[in-house]
């Protein structure tokens, strides 16, 4: 099953619903896509809801990590929404668990926003 | 019964994503018959796939003239798996940290780190030309489950 992306804005918030495999490859393509083109509309305030993500590799770790970077220098914000265990180990062994912010709550998750990007 | 039958299977693979998706599917497919419980068998087929990656990408740089061979192997008390490619080689040596603060945000540089995390044992070998990668998991034993998160 590849990476399937949806897009939705709730108060002013971008959220990407990702599903399935987030791969080197086509995921991690339409992952750097999917962001980009929210950037260039002005798009900067971005929760990656990762509730149906079933793996996730290096390359789309990686794609995250480059993600959150772009954001930041956009002056925007990139947030985290309902980590599977295994998205959440690997982000915890490669310790990016502690440079995103990660919310398990998707209206307090938006609301978070208003206090910051 | 966990690791009872003794094992072996080849495969030599084009340089491709394909290649990389029969890799780790065979992964499963090997640690799930060994009796291997539902997250270790995430573990290793994600490292594998790593590993896969890894020859086909940064070694073969998926040049259609190379080929990785893959080599599955349950010995009864381990789970061994022997990736070759026919690259430039690799110096692990020379890798990164990944969790240098530096490096934490890098898009790229966490494959041989996660391999290293999910086996018990990782060792390289310099093929000249290639690398051949060996990844062990001990049968009976797996690292700690890490804590937190949702589940599937």
């Amino acid at each position: 099953m590849s990476m399937k992306v949806t897009t939705r804005q709730v108060d002013g918030v971008t959220i990407l619903d990702l599903s399935g495999r987030i791969l080197l490859g086509e995921g991690s393509v339409q992952l750097r896509d999917a962001v980009r083109d929210l950037l260039a509309k002005g798009q900067k305030k971005i929760l990656l809801n990762l509730g149906d993500v079933t793996y996730i590799d290096s390359s789309g770790i990686g794609e995250m990590a480059s993600a959150l970077t772009a954001v930041h220098h956009q002056g925007g914000d990139l947030k985290l929404l309902n980590l599977t265990k295994r998205v959440h180990d690997v982000l915890q062994i490669t310790k990016l668990y502690t440079v995103f912010d990660i919310k398990d709550d998707e209206a307090s998750a938006i609301a978070s926003f208003s206090q910051s990007a | 019964m966990r690791g009872q039958e003794e094992t072996r299977v080849t495969y030599t693979l084009e340089s491709s994503l394909d290649s990389v998706d029969k890799v780790e599917q065979t992964a499963e497919q090997m640690a799930r018959k060994a009796g291997i419980d539902e997250d270790e068998t995430f573990r290793i087929s994600m490292a594998v796939r790593e590993a896969a990656v890894n020859a086909v990408l940064h070694g073969n740089a998926y040049d259609p003239g190379k080929r990785i061979t893959a080599t599955f192997e349950n010995t009864g008390s381990d789970l061994i798996i022997r990736i070759t490619d026919q690259g430039i080689g690799l110096d692990p040596a020379m890798l990164p940290d990944p969790l240098a603060p530096e490096n934490l945000l890098r898009g790229s540089g966490r494959g041989i780190f996660l391999i290293r995390s999910f086996m018990d044992e990782v060792h390289f070998r310099q093929l000249h030309p290639g690398t051949e990668l060996t990844l062990i998991k001990h049968l009976g034993t797996s690292k700690p489950s890490l804590q937190g998160g949702n589940s599937l």
